[in-house]
């Protein structure tokens, strides 16, 4: 039907918007590619080939074990308790209590946020003496903690900032899944005799699979990509205990000036969003079998 | 009865989490409103004030920071509106060798997005020597995969018919494009718009690394370089700022507060 794209036209429309995609998202990813082969070069020296010297180094970096660790954790800390929480907060605002108005903004606004200044807001709460955080332990005539300071709390206070970030946004997906829901499902399992928290996990819940799987796939991918926190609260510290690994890269390349070791944990990360895609996409084929 | 009792520790969960959930924020609220001897001090008539927000204001260059987030929101914006337009157009309205593969090509960005590559990104930029400056901010985001495929879903549900009277009446691509195209897509182009606009104007890491002098700063950079340097421990100060940079949003928010959710849940939807 459609008719034939001419030379002049495709150059017109495609040329500026593809390359500029490529040379920002396919030529440097190849790039790093490459460049994790090389060493880094100075002006006495110029860089060398080096064979797979710098995925041994990435295989004896102790320092990286630590990041991935704490990075799957996170991950696995923060996705689940995020949805658990969106899930909790969409089935509030969407009830028939008073002030849903204002609980909707209370549980939005974080999202408003940039991460930078949520990072600012949780530093001076977690602050050790003055932040409301110790506030209100002393109240309980418990002892003050240093939520940031200790390699015990910081990544779990980190993963607490995200989960507030977030949620609100996620809550924001399940409101709409909500309301899309036809009424009368639930009033048949009422007739039925099924009581409120029977309709929500055999009526609603699996209504609201597909925003599930949405939510999930992008909260994971969030999870590995957004670190602004970490650079304000933290710098990955204390010891490591909240480096993430985009963050490590930063670190690395920026602070420790190594870009060839850089590029190599870059390819690192594109290769663990490629496995968490191709599970995305196993995922997703298996749910097309059960409808 | 025990329906009663529902309802109220339905109730009672739903206010302490709101309330519990509102608290970092109105601590910070609290905080900047307040002298500095209040801020982790609660007395009811404890005097209010506005003197952080000046003093903030002041201390460091924050309407040049503005100025540099906005002209890099409208950058990126302008582009990514023209450009996912045309791409879009392209998949939509004709055929050609490898489209099927160009697109994927394209999704591509979805998973290996700017905000990963930033180590190649960055040696780009410095050989073509755009470090440090606002166009090299915004030269990875001008095209946004997301954009693509947002509107290409929306120009596949435009009617065939509508397009092929236009053509009867004798009007070329551009045209058609712009009178039957563009205005039907006009929510989308709203949802992106809100949803591009918040994202850039929160965007930190990479604005961090490219730049090195205030001129250039956008405000979420120069809102982390106060809170550091510039201010030391002065809590007051640091949650003034912090308000003070996100106001707009926040503003913006409390007015189109229902637009907001519902573009929100169209651009997440598609």
């Amino acid at each position: 039907m459609n008719m034939r794209l001419s030379y002049g036209m495709g150059f017109i429309l495609l040329f500026v918007p593809c390359s500029l995609l490529v040379a920002f998202t396919h030529y440097p990813a190849f790039k790093a590619l490459l460049n994790s082969f090389w060493n880094n070069g100075s002006s006495i020296r110029p860089s060398r080939f080096v064979g797979a010297r710098n995925y041994e180094a990435l295989l004896e970096d102790d320092k990286l074990m630590q990041v991935l660790s704490n990075s799957f954790i996170y991950a696995i800390g923060t996705v689940p308790l995020a949805i658990a929480l969106a899930i909790g907060m969409a089935l509030l605002v969407n009830s028939r209590l008073p002030a849903t108005g204002l609980m909707r903004l209370s549980f939005f606004l974080p999202t408003m946020l940039p991460m930078v200044a949520v990072a600012n807001i949780w530093l001076f709460f977690y602050a050790p003496g003055i932040g409301l955080a110790s506030q209100i332990l002393n109240a309980f005539g418990l002892p003050s903690i240093n939520f940031l300071g200790s390699t015990d709390t910081s990544l779990v206070s980190m993963m607490v900032v995200a989960v507030w970030k977030e949620a609100g946004l996620f809550m924001i997906f399940y409101l709409a899944a909500l309301q899309s829901i036809p009424t009368n499902l639930k009033d048949a399992a009422r007739l039925e005799g099924a009581g409120s928290v029977r309709i929500f996990f055999d009526v609603v819940m699996p209504l609201l699979r597909p925003t599930t799987i949405f939510v999930a796939v992008n909260a994971l991918i969030n999870a590995f990509r957004l670190v602004d926190h970490i650079v304000v609260m933290t710098r990955g510290g204390p010891n490591n205990s909240s480096s993430l690994l985009l963050y490590y890269i930063y670190e690395v390349t920026f602070g420790f000036r190594d870009f060839a070791y850089g590029a190599t944990l870059t390819v690192l990360m594109v290769v663990i969003l490629g496995f968490m895609a191709a599970i995305q996409f196993w995922v997703l084929n298996r749910k097309a079998h059960y409808q | 009865m025990s329906d009663g009792l529902n309802r109220i520790a339905f109730a009672t969960v739903a206010f302490v989490l709101a309330a519990v959930w509102g608290l970092p924020f109105l601590y910070s609220v609290w905080t900047a409103f307040h002298p500095e001897k209040y801020s982790a001090n609660f007395v009811w008539n404890a005097p209010l004030t506005l003197s952080n927000f000046t003093e903030a204001w002041q201390a460091a260059p924050f309407a040049l920071y503005f100025l540099n987030t906005v002209i890099l929101i409208v950058t990126v914006l302008v582009a990514n509106l023209i450009l996912c337009t045309l791409v879009a157009y392209a998949f939509v309205r004709y055929r050609f060798r490898w489209a099927g593969f160009l697109f994927s090509l394209v999704m591509v960005q979805l998973l290996i997005s700017p905000e990963i590559l930033i180590v190649e990104n960055y040696l780009t930029l410095s050989t073509i020597g755009l470090t440090d400056t606002i166009i090299g901010i915004a030269l990875p985001y001008l095209t946004s995969a997301f954009g693509i495929f947002l509107l290409r879903q929306t120009f596949l549900t435009v009617p065939k018919s509508l397009d092929e009277a236009a053509q009867m009446e004798g009007a070329g691509a551009w045209r058609i494009l712009w009178t039957v195209y563009v205005p039907l897509a006009r929510p989308v182009y709203l949802a992106y718009g809100l949803v591009s606009i918040s994202f850039h104007w929160n965007n930190f890491l990479w604005p961090l690394i490219v730049t090195n002098s205030p001129e250039v700063r956008p405000v979420t950079v120069g809102l982390s370089v106060f809170a550091t340097v510039e201010s030391g421990i002065e809590w007051s100060l640091v949650n003034a700022a912090t308000l003070m940079t996100t106001a707009p949003l926040i503003i913006a928010f409390l007015i189109f507060q229902r637009q907001f959710v519902a573009n929100f849940m169209r651009a997440g939807i598609k």
